[in-house]
């Protein structure tokens, strides 16, 4: 580690593989100072604007909120909230088309300005280092501070790592052509940066702080250098321009020489990259109690007639960036629209319309005109066959050989593309750039890319259906044999039941044996007089059989309690009776009258046998009751064997 | 208002295909402009005839498989460089239609039929000539000597006659042209060497022979040179990468340099390796083929050694007199799997993963 500091001092970096030189047009914002806008008229925030998930409203439509009042708020810890940037009303809560490349819709929250900038109450830090390590996490967390270099990776998140790291490198390399933002705000707050610098060297605690910077921004150079000199621990190293020096990868290896393993973070090689923005951002929020709700964004490209930059607030609309600008279409007949280009030419996504919102990692607005940048409007239609040239792998900072990958994007065959490295690729777009061809190398990458996501998903679902649909077999299987293990007892039981019965039937039963013969043999004389009607009968006779059925159920349900069968077999007479008697009643109207009479000879035998059934049925609901489950999941196999079983406890009864 | 979408970059450096493709034509022009010096109109009349070939052939290959935009594939350079290399190698008062047959072959062929341009695994122009040397073997040998040994006085009509008749307008057959004044028929200084060697004579006898010239290979040293200065500026100009070019020339000169230590009476030397045949054409323009050679650092350097060697071995113990096309053919097969196995190791991996990566272990 002291010999990459010798090194460093001696201004002795370490080279990454390829990389090119763009032309840098950063002189067109570079040397006019942030400039502050007016407010605008609506802001247009997305709940979302970081790498994680997006935390939970905490307003309504038609709240008035002060500036830098939370809007969202999660426990999750990859939630970063959003703040309100000035004072207004929440006007509406609807989707909306974010600053993405997909040119998506998504939650977004509208503010109305109502122009007075009033600030929420303040709390003013004097000094930080009073502040203990949660304390200071937490104001982060708060702020809402998100890298603001482009991923947008929660920073209280990398932030919170176990202090006593190798290295902390400050991102100030600002190695994408046209963007002068972070140029021109170490420019105008290096002393602000150099307290947020402190006070992730507080959390942190680094045994070196490097401070990566190209060597096309002299006077930021010197604005640090100057702001930096009383502190022995911070390094500012001056790099040879060249992109993507930026590139988190591409810095450390620059500056340490160390190559970050390929699908670990840089923490776990002992070092932490922020960007210099979020630097200032941090000292905003720890010590101004500012949360981050502006941004300085380059406005540049040549469409503009007064590029600079711009203090923006977040939600800032680009259309109000632009009309502050002079934005100027060439308003030729049948011409395409111009692109609007979110970010840098190289790694920058063109949006789909003014009304996309400044978000935390907008860092430029580039409206190139057509003579300064043709491959911006020509839609890829000079594509060529790849000739296999090569110049692409020569610039690849990853060594990635992009034709290879490119063939292999083209088949589709992912298993080359995992085995040429695919996932290292950083979309920096060098290959793209340099292609003779002109092939939209980095856009054939991002499909192969996404089509590998998708289908990882997909086969995690597979497999997690798999893993259900097994689980289900067994548990099927399970339940069948205990089923047939319960089936195989309570057949052993009724079977107990049928053996022991003649020899129970006694006193109380004799009787209702008696009514029970009696009725049947009614029943059997009504029958066979309405013998004629035979259709009829067989109504009868199935109604019976399917009554019949469900007075099984109730009885596999009592046949365990061997004590009290006498007056369960009673109260299944019973039922027995008063289900043949409506039977009857229900039969023909003619047969109506010859039933009475058997229905009033049979009142004693009915009174004797629902007193038996009352304190059977108390006992048989309760035993119904527990085996109610069982039974539901079973009731087919039931009554299949009810089914079968049926005419026997008949049979026996009638005798 | 809605704006236009692109994907990112959304910047180029404007370079194109067809420029890198004229850049190499333009770079071939010293040397075919020495070629003329030293042997005539022929080899410009029948590189005319075979960019004509090559655009008629491209063309109707175009039309047929349907392909949009046949203007600017048509001129993308492609065709016209491989007519050029063709032309460039072919001997100078060769039958027209060994030219016609050729680049039809290499277009149509070798070309189209693999997928037409990026998709072609040989080299066209290689693969053309390796057909025609070994289709029309007497044509393609009939190399002329250098007009000042010539003894018949063969200026541009004699040569357009020659081309397409057989015969000058003074009635002189190819043979004639190539007898001397003492009716040896004279060839080329490789082929010269080649048989005198075989014959038991020693390399240094050879050498006496006036084909030779003062220095190495009489017309052909300066030829080789103005390739080999074409060939620099098309590396100055990062058209072709340096390692293909390099590694051939110094394998060829480590081999030849090795022989001559050993045995220098029956091998030539270095630099007459170096300046004699396709050398520096091969070493610049043909093995350089992005397409057909290999892509990495690492395996254009395995390519140019490899090719070296067998231009080495083809020209001491093989059957024809030069092996630059057959040792381009060879490695045109060869790049795909030192391709494979050339692979740079990516960032954040370690060179033991990388090993495996390339063994298929992953």
């Amino acid at each position: 580690m002291e010999s990459i500091i010798e090194r460093i001092s001696q201004n002795k970096f370490w080279p990454f593989h390829g990389g090119i030189h763009p032309p840098e047009q950063k002189t067109l914002t570079s040397s006019k100072p942030i400039k502050q806008l007016s407010l605008p008229k609506q802001l247009i925030l997305p709940l979302q604007q970081h790498i994680g998930r997006q935390g939970d409203l905490l307003v309504k439509v038609g709240d008035k909120v002060l500036k830098g009042q939370a809007l969202t708020q999660s426990f999750n810890p990859m939630a970063v909230p959003v703040h309100a940037p000035t004072s207004g009303i929440i006007s509406a809560i609807k989707k909306s088309v974010i600053a993405h490349p997909s040119g998506l819709s998504e939650l977004c929250l509208f503010i109305d300005v109502d122009g007075n900038d009033t600030w929420q109450e303040r709390k003013i830090c004097q000094d930080f280092t009073q502040l203990s390590r949660q304390q200071i996490i937490i104001k982060i967390a708060d702020a809402g501070i998100a890298g603001m270099g482009g991923a947008g990776f929660p920073t209280h998140i990398k932030v919170n790592t176990k202090p006593d790291i190798n290295f902390l490198i400050i991102n100030a390399a600002e190695c994408e052509p046209y963007i002068t933002a972070d140029d021109l705000l170490i420019c105008e707050q290096s002393e602000a940066i150099v307290d947020g610098i402190r006070i992730l060297e507080q959390l942190l605690n680094p045994a070196f702080i490097l401070i990566g910077i190209e060597d096309n921004k002299p006077q930021a150079i010197k604005a640090l250098q100057h702001a930096t000199k009383t502190i022995e621990k911070i390094n500012v190293c001056v790099l040879p321009t060249k992109y993507p020096s930026g590139g988190e990868k591409q810095l450390i290896k620059i500056l340490t020489g160390k190559e970050v393993k390929s699908g670990t973070l840089p923490i776990h090689s002992g070092i932490v990259v922020q960007n210099i923005a979020t630097c200032f951002a941090i000292s905003d929020a720890v010590i101004n109690d500012i949360p981050l709700i502006r941004r300085v964004v380059t406005l540049t490209g040549q469409a503009l007639q007064k590029p600079q930059n711009v203090w923006a607030l977040l939600g800032t609309p680009v259309s109000h960036l632009l009309a502050q600008t002079g934005f100027v279409t060439e308003n030729e007949a049948n011409e395409t629209n111009p692109p609007v280009i979110m970010g840098g030419p190289l790694m920058g996504f063109s949006i789909l319309n003014e009304q996309v919102p400044i978000v935390k990692t907008s860092n430029c607005i580039l409206a190139p005109s057509r003579i300064e940048m043709p491959s911006a409007f020509d839609n890829n239609a000079n594509e060529v066959e790849c000739i296999r040239c090569g110049q692409c792998a020569e610039v690849c900072p990853s060594q990635l050989l992009p034709q290879e990958l490119q063939w292999s994007a083209k088949a589709k065959d992912h298993q080359q593309l995992a085995k040429l490295n695919l996932f290292d690729c950083i979309d920096c777009g060098a290959c793209a750039y340099v292609c003779p061809s002109q092939i939209p190398l980095v856009q054939y990458y991002r499909i192969a890319k996404a089509q590998i996501r998708q289908q990882q998903q997909l086969d995690i679902k597979a497999e997690k259906a798999k893993a259900r649909f097994e689980a289900r077999k067994l548990r099927l299987e399970k339940e069948k044999i205990a089923r047939e293990e319960k089936h195989k007892k309570a057949a052993a039981a009724r079977k107990a039941t049928m053996d022991k019965k003649p020899a129970d039937s006694g006193s109380a039963n004799s009787a209702v044996a008696a009514a029970l013969a009696r009725v049947r043999a009614k029943k059997r004389a009504n029958v066979q007089r309405v013998a004629g009607d035979e259709e009829q009968t067989k109504v009868n006779e199935s109604l019976v059989s399917n009554n019949e059925i469900q007075d099984e159920k109730t009885k596999t349900t009592s046949i365990e309690m061997d004590d009290k069968k006498a007056k369960i077999a009673a109260a299944v007479a019973k039922a027995k009776v008063k289900k043949e008697q409506t039977e009857l009643l229900q039969a023909t109207s003619s047969e109506k009258i010859k039933t009475a009479p058997a229905v009033t000879d049979d009142k004693k035998a009915r009174i004797v046998a629902a007193i038996a059934k009352a304190k059977a049925t108390a006992k048989a609901k309760r035993e119904q009751q527990e085996q109610k489950e069982q039974l539901r999941v079973a009731s087919n196999e039931e009554q299949a064997q009810a089914q079968e079983k049926q005419p026997k406890p008949s049979n026996e009864e009638s005798k | 208002m809605a704006f236009w979408i692109a994907s990112s970059p959304h910047n180029h450096n404007q370079t194109a295909t067809s420029a890198l493709m004229r850049l190499v034509i333009y770079a071939t022009l010293p040397g075919v402009f020495a070629q003329w010096y030293f042997f005539g109109w022929g080899n410009i009349i029948h590189i005319s005839l075979a960019v004509m070939t090559a655009l008629t052939c491209e063309f109707i290959v175009l039309s047929l498989r349907n392909k949009k935009n046949i203007r600017k594939q048509l001129f993308d350079g492609s065709a016209i460089l491989t007519a050029v290399l063709l032309g460039i190698c072919i001997p100078a008062i060769a039958p027209w239609w060994i030219s016609v047959i050729g680049v039809t072959f290499a277009i149509i062929v070798v070309k189209q039929l693999y997928g037409g341009l990026g998709h072609n695994p040989f080299n066209p122009a290689m693969a053309a000539y390796v057909m025609l040397l070994i289709s029309f073997p007497l044509q393609m040998t009939s190399w002329q000597p250098p007009l000042a040994l010539m003894t018949a006085p063969v200026d541009f009509a004699n040569t357009l006659s020659i081309i397409f008749t057989g015969f000058t307008s003074e009635g002189y057959s190819v043979e004639q042209l190539r007898t001397t004044v003492d009716g040896f028929t004279m060839a080329t200084p490789l082929d010269t060497l080649k048989t005198n060697v075989g014959l038991g004579f020693t390399v240094f006898e050879t050498l006496e022979n006036n084909i030779f010239g003062e220095h190495f290979a009489f017309g052909w040293e300066w030829i080789n040179f103005a390739f080999l200065i074409g060939g620099l500026a098309l590396i100055a100009k990062k058209v072709i990468a340096w390692q293909t070019p390099l590694s051939f020339l110094f394998s060829l000169f480590v081999c030849s340099f090795i022989a001559y230590s050993i045995s220098p009476d029956s091998s030539a030397s270095t630099l007459f390796h170096w300046l004699s045949g396709g050398c520096m054409l091969g070493a610049f323009f043909i093995l350089t083929d992005p397409v057909t050679g290999a892509t990495s650092v690492k395996g254009r350097l395995i390519v140019g050694a490899l090719a070296g060697l067998l231009v080495y071995v083809i020209r001491t113990f093989g059957g024809y007199p030069d092996g630059v096309a057959f040792a381009v053919l060879l490695c045109n097969m060869a790049a795909p799997l030192i391709d494979q196995y050339s692979r740079p190791r990516t960032y954040g991996h370690t060179l033991k993963e990388h090993d495996n990566e390339q063994k298929g272990l992953k």
